[in-house]
């Protein structure tokens, strides 16, 4: 892999960041195997990013042109951030143009497009109820070309960089789940290579944060964790050069690779636990009176049902209430 | 919307909903039936044959000690499989919170091994009552469609609850959602089935009780 790498030219590599808030970049930057240094002078060739770049205004913009052009067809277009095409796109512009209109542009010679972060690969917060700017992942909108997501909010930084290195040095797209996401990070749960797991199969639960239970590495399934849905490799990769991830810090997982999660229910609800409505709005109480209400109705079908079957008991003992009285002649 | 948030939102809601509507339905209407008048004197006062009913709710959940040996492996099989049922609903821990997140208040469950333990008992002796049902010629002449759907769909929901455990046939949210469906599917079959002998078993076994018992007769 070291030989193809100094032998091949580098890629091109273009980063456009629309409706996002900058995490998954700051998460790409905290790469440890490969660093995100050695990712860049070595490896490919990142000829726009915004956050990154010293340039600005018409030369930023120019850059962006002249990647695009002279790499047409070639280069990874990697975008964080969901596309927003409420108001005519109005809510995600620069060098006066949408982020809708960008993307178009960008994706038409793009060689593949890396969606890194839940927003541009399912639409994340942006896209999750009531859903203002009218976002949209970029699947939604661009069709024709080979997207792969790495999702998560943010994404796992060696899940990144690895989803890049796999594609700069096999010139393949690495096998995927059924959500576009590399089955090499994202084909097991959490739950499954959580270090807490044992706890689950002994019914040892944690009962609130930081409690005894907590402290002693029972499994958070009570306390809302998400990691039985939830397909990542945070419980191997870890964070921070594999220092920890969130589970091992005391808190739940939340679900945030999977698509849709800031609308799927209360964060700190276990998974199988009833879920009504919106998260807030969930308790017991809207048990009681759904349940309450449809007794009440079926109490009410229930007398009607009672006296239609005395009714018919009656009429069946008593044949003679059935017969018509002789009408008198006139 | 994913199908595990329909399962156990908008699903799950609507099947409890069915469930109570259906459940209060059958029992109002049931208790509301009228009961043919017994001219004849009682043969005990009133303490005795309304005793005498509950007695027979007693005696007749036990075998007869005449008839032990026909029929108490049925009865025995019957026994084990519900307390196999109740110990798999409310013992395990995942359904102590869904049943907390309904009334609102937990206890402590079994650890899941176990659990699994006795879902694959259960499971066992669900076939066996099957065989027993498809074998006894009385048995297969007694039954009809509420029977074998009545336990299809209680198999259904062992099946694929054992199945999200295991994670066997699929991701864990979809055989997590199959399961939650399969038990709206249960609680709306429920008042409309046979499943309804679990509200109407010990009642009417104490009319019966009762209504004997003023005749003088005892269990």
């Amino acid at each position: 892999m070291a030989d193809q790498l100094q032998q091949s030219r580098r890629p091109s590599v273009i980063y456009l960041s629309f409706q996002e808030c900058t995490g998954c970049f700051e998460s790409f930057t905290r790469s440890f195997a490969p660093t995100m240094e050695n990712l860049i002078f070595n490896v490919v060739s990142l000829d726009y990013d915004d956050t990154l770049m010293a340039a600005a205004g018409d030369a930023a913009e120019s850059a962006l042109d002249k990647a695009m052009h002279d790499n047409f067809g070639k280069y990874v277009l990697v975008i964080d951030g969901s596309v927003p095409t409420g108001a005519g796109g109005a809510y995600c512009t620069a060098g006066g143009k949408s982020a809708v209109e960008t993307l178009r542009e960008a994706a038409k010679g793009a060689a593949v497009i890396v969606c890194v972060g839940t927003c541009s690969a399912f639409g994340g917060i942006p896209f999750a109820d009531p859903n203002p700017t009218d976002a949209w992942p970029i699947t939604a909108i661009i069709g024709d070309k080979p997207i792969v997501n790495v999702s998560g909010c943010p994404p796992i930084p060696e899940v990144i960089t690895g989803t890049l290195m796999q594609y700069v040095t096999t010139g393949r797209l690495p096998d995927l789940d059924q959500h576009r996401r590399p089955k090499a990070y994202f084909g097991n749960t959490i739950h499954d290579r959580c270090y807490r797991r044992p706890f689950y199969d002994e019914g040892k639960f944690a009962k609130s944060f930081d409690d005894e239970g907590a402290r002693n590495g029972w499994c958070l399934y009570e306390l809302g964790c998400k990691g039985p849905t939830t397909y990542n490799a945070c419980a191997t990769l870890k964070w921070n050069g594999g220092t920890s991830f969130p589970i091992e810090s005391g808190h739940g997982c939340i679900g945030c690779s999977e698509p849709g999660f800031w609308d799927k229910g209360n964060l700190y609800a276990p998974v199988s636990s009833a879920e009504w409505g919106k998260a807030a709005e969930s308790s017991p109480v809207d048990a009681l009176k759904l349940a309450g209400g449809a007794a009440t109705l079926g109490a009410v079908v229930g007398v009607a049902s009672a006296g239609a079957g005395r009714l018919r008991q009656h009429r069946s003992e008593h044949p003679e209430d059935n017969e018509h009285p002789p009408r008198s002649e006139p | 919307m994913d199908l595990l948030t329909f399962a156990r939102g908008m699903g799950l809601k609507a099947a409890i909903a069915i469930f109570c509507l259906g459940v209060t339905w059958r029992i109002v209407a049931f208790a509301l039936l009228k009961i043919r008048r017994d001219f004849a004197a009682p043969r005990e006062s009133i303490l005795k044959y309304l005793s005498g009913g509950l007695i027979t709710t007693m005696a007749r959940s036990w075998p007869h000690r005449e008839f032990i040996g026909r029929t108490g492996p049925g009865e025995a099989l019957g026994y084990s499989y519900h307390l196999g049922l109740f110990a798999v609903v409310l013992l395990f821990t995942p359904h102590i919170l869904l049943l907390g997140s309904l009334f609102g208040f937990t206890w402590p469950g079994l650890p899941s091994s176990i659990i699994t333990i006795i879902s694959v008992l259960t499971l066992t002796l669900f076939l066996a009552v099957l065989f027993r049902r498809v074998t006894n010629p009385v048995m297969r002449m007694l039954s009809n469609f509420d029977d074998y759907f009545s336990w299809f769909i209680t198999m259904l929901v062992m099946v694929t609850g054992l199945a999200a455990t295991a994670h066997v046939g699929g991701p864990y949210e979809t055989l997590l959602a199959i399961h939650i469906l399969a038990v709206d599917a249960l609680l709306i079959w429920f008042p409309f089935g046979k499943l309804m002998h679990a509200f109407y078993i010990f009642p009417s076994r104490a009319i019966n009780g009762a209504l004997l018992g003023r005749k003088g007769a005892t269990s």
